[in-house]
């Protein structure tokens, strides 16, 4: 952790349950919305974008603080749950960022609400079904088999999780595990509703992927991009699932060509 | 006393190499069926319906069924279908289902009605069963395993109605919608089949069923336990307002029987060298955790504190045994000698009638009874092992064990209603929120 990292937790107080997230900076907003095995808290990447940024970080609910939606079936209700922190939070000209499965629910929030959007950057998202090969399940995998294949290789897996996960760490995948498997285990990771909607979306889009990603099939970015009328797509070399943890410079550098900082 | 049968019905390979404690483990989920054989199948199939009907012949009150999905170790995949051909094939044993997987079925409009066609064409004969199903039945047949509990409930409560109901009428639940219940086809049974619950050990389970009146079921279980899982079921009863008797409490337990003691030594041990089962103790193979307790299957709805730092966590450096069980899920080391040990401990009873007659005597002495059902013809055991078991059974063990249960005065459910003369559970509502094992508890 950064000795200059001063970041404050916050909370939301909506008719659907509380949100908790955190935040640091000024500046024009960017939120960060998580992977499903939920937010790590408090990364260098935050910190990089938070230089020139007001930065929030969610709990989406259902996932580490913030108060399960017992009813939410569907990413798109994560979705509009997430239009609602937007608008409680009074953010106006927005980058959303959506890593993984946070890029699937980010997408389903442009396709709803994107008036409090000013970009759009979905990392190695979820939401489409892949025109070849599938999304990784995780329902069939160990935890610790699930998030190492996330990154490029075992070895950065252990330097960001270490030798074993301590307890609060494999608390977050197995309760984030149950919220995924709530709202997206079947079909997994994708809706077929989503790609049509994409077509009217205006938001700036900016695509992310990482070369190595074994989690959602790189052919996804392209699909995105064909089907979103203002995106391109942006490769991060070396890169697995999780280019925020493993390439963190790069991805703020990248979110910083479309935000305007 | 009701006295029952029963086998996983393994699909006994061979050539296929993966046996549990004998051969190369295998690893739950982990076997294509490309390997499968359905001429080999065709034969096994008709091989264990040959042995029911002949169980039956020798005096057995019930035939019981199973159903497990992708799995080598119970060919019971869908158990309705044999318990139709029994149906027709057999004339008095009732046909006792242990258990239908409520929450893996999404239409179980259809469950309602094929139950009700065994019935009737058995001319009352079913004995209907209810369970959640592990984790390997919910990725199967890819049911959500958070919402198993509710998609159970909701089922039975579903089923019941469809069957006692007169229609037609609209259903708008939460898991299943029906703009018209009207099945033509009603169950036999008035008001409907007897329901049991089998489990293994979540008490939640135990109160659920206590407070329905349904007997319950303990699968193979050790005898401590098992009798500790009775006295829970008679402790909610009384809270309930009503006696438990030997008709609420039902146990499935390993017996061969044969005509040497060397025989039955010899058969005995086929319990634990069939295809890996990880409900044959001995046996397991390689269960994967995170198949068997998919997410949600387990409640875990406490909310967590606002992780500050990933790094930080992980400094703090605890080790999770959680994952630490994965990593080393590898096959643990068989006991020295899994037979001796489970014999025993009477997990496995097997011996000439003259030996098994007193060590059934004792389980049933200990735990009390109204419904037993004899676990034979499993694992690697041949056609002619349990060719010679049932004829021991139907000669010597049953008429014995009937003397036994009459003197012990262990009546089953056919023989003092649990429901208490019609007077259902009005207690039933309040059941509890969520069993806290139902992976263990949904075994069959």
């Amino acid at each position: 952790m950064a000795e200059d990292s001063a970041y404050r937790e916050g909370e939301l107080v909506l008719a659907t349950g509380t949100i908790k997230y955190l935040e640091q900076g000024g500046g024009t907003p960017v939120v960060v919305l998580h992977h499903s095995w939920g937010s790590p808290g408090w990364l260098p990447f935050h910190d990089r974008l938070a230089e020139n940024h007001r930065v929030v970080v969610p709990d989406m609910p259902g996932w580490g603080g913030s108060e399960r939606p017992a009813w939410a079936r569907d990413p798109r209700d994560i979705a509009i749950i997430m239009t609602r922190v937007v608008a409680g939070l009074d953010l106006e000209d927005v980058t959303l960022v959506g890593l993984g499965f946070g890029g699937y629910v980010a997408a389903e929030f442009a396709t709803m609400n994107p008036s409090r959007l000013a970009s759009l950057v979905l990392v190695g998202a979820a939401g489409l079904q892949p025109g070849e090969g599938d999304i990784l399940d995780q329902m069939m995998l160990s935890h610790r088999k699930y998030i190492e294949d996330s990154f490029r290789d075992a070895e950065t897996y252990a330097g960001y999780v270490g030798e074993e996960p301590a307890e609060d760490v494999r608390l977050l995948w197995d309760l984030s595990r149950e919220m995924t498997a709530r709202v997206t285990w079947k079909p997994y990771m994708f809706n077929r509703r989503l790609e049509p909607l994409l077509g009217d979306m205006q938001v700036p889009t900016l695509i992310v992927w990482g070369s190595e990603d074994k989690v959602v099939p790189i052919e996804c970015a392209r699909q995105f991009e064909a089907a979103i009328p203002n995106a391109r797509v942006e490769v991060v070399d070396g890169a697995g699932h999780v280019v925020e943890l493993e390439e963190p410079d790069a991805l703020a550098e990248l979110v910083s060509s479309v935000s305007g900082a | 006393m009701f006295i029952g049968h029963f086998t996983e019905r393994p699909y006994q390979d061979p050539n296929s190499g993966y046996f549990g404690a004998t051969g190369r483990s295998l690893m739950d989920l982990g076997m294509s069926n490309a390997s499968y054989d359905p001429r080999l199948g065709a034969d096994l199939y008709n091989r264990y319906l040959d042995e029911r009907v002949f169980a039956e012949e020798m005096g057995f009150d019930g035939l019981m069924l199973n159903e497990h999905h992708s799995t080598p170790f119970c060919m019971g995949q869908v158990m309705n279908l044999e318990a139709a051909i029994l149906a027709r094939i057999t004339n008095r044993a009732k046909i006792v289902l242990l258990g239908n997987i409520l929450p893996i079925w999404d239409d179980p409009l259809f469950l309602a009605e094929e139950l009700a066609e065994i019935d009737m064409i058995s001319r009352g004969r079913l004995v209907t069963g209810w369970v959640r199903g592990t984790g390997r039945e919910s990725v199967a047949h890819n049911a959500v395993p958070p919402y198993n509990w509710e998609r159970f409930q909701e089922a039975h409560d579903f089923i019941v109605e469809a069957w006692t109901k007169p229609g037609p009428f609209r259903w708008e639940g939460e898991h299943y919608h029906y703009r018209y219940v009207n099945p033509w086809s009603r169950p036999y049974q008035e008001p409907h089949p007897p329901i049991w619950i089998p489990g293994v050990m979540s008490r939640n389970t135990v109160a659920w069923a206590a407070k329905h009146r349904y007997p319950y079921l303990m699968l193979a279980t050790e005898l401590q336990p098992t009798l500790e899982s009775f006295q829970y079921y008679d402790e909610v009863a009384a809270e309930a307002g009503y006696e438990a008797g030997t008709e609420h409490r039902g146990y499935l337990f390993k017996v061969h029987v044969d005509e040497t003691e060397e025989l039955a030594e010899e058969a005995g041990r086929k319990y634990v060298q069939g295809p890996s089962n990880p409900f044959l103790e001995g046996n397991q193979g390689i269960v994967r955790p995170f198949i068997q307790n998919l997410p949600g299957l387990t409640q875990r709805n406490n909310l967590l504190p606002t992780m500050r730092s990933f790094a930080a966590a992980a400094s703090r450096g605890r080790a999770s045994q959680h994952l630490k069980d994965e990593k080393k899920a590898a096959p643990p080391p068989p006991p020295k000698d899994t037979y001796v040990d489970q014999t025993e401990k009477l997990s496995i009873i097997s011996g000439t009638p003259d030996s098994v007659i007193p060590k059934v005597r004792h389980v049933l002495e200990t735990l009390r009874p109204g419904t037993i059902f004899f676990w034979d013809g499993d694992g690697a055991m041949s056609h002619d092992d349990q060719m010679r078991s049932l004829r021991l059974m139907g000669s010597d063990v049953i008429p014995a064990v009937r003397e036994m249960a009459d003197e012990l005065d262990l009546k089953g459910p056919f023989e003092v209603d649990p429901a208490g003369e019609g007077e259902a559970s009005a207690a039933a509502d309040d059941a509890p929120e969520s069993p806290d094992d139902p992976a263990a508890q949904a075994a069959d």
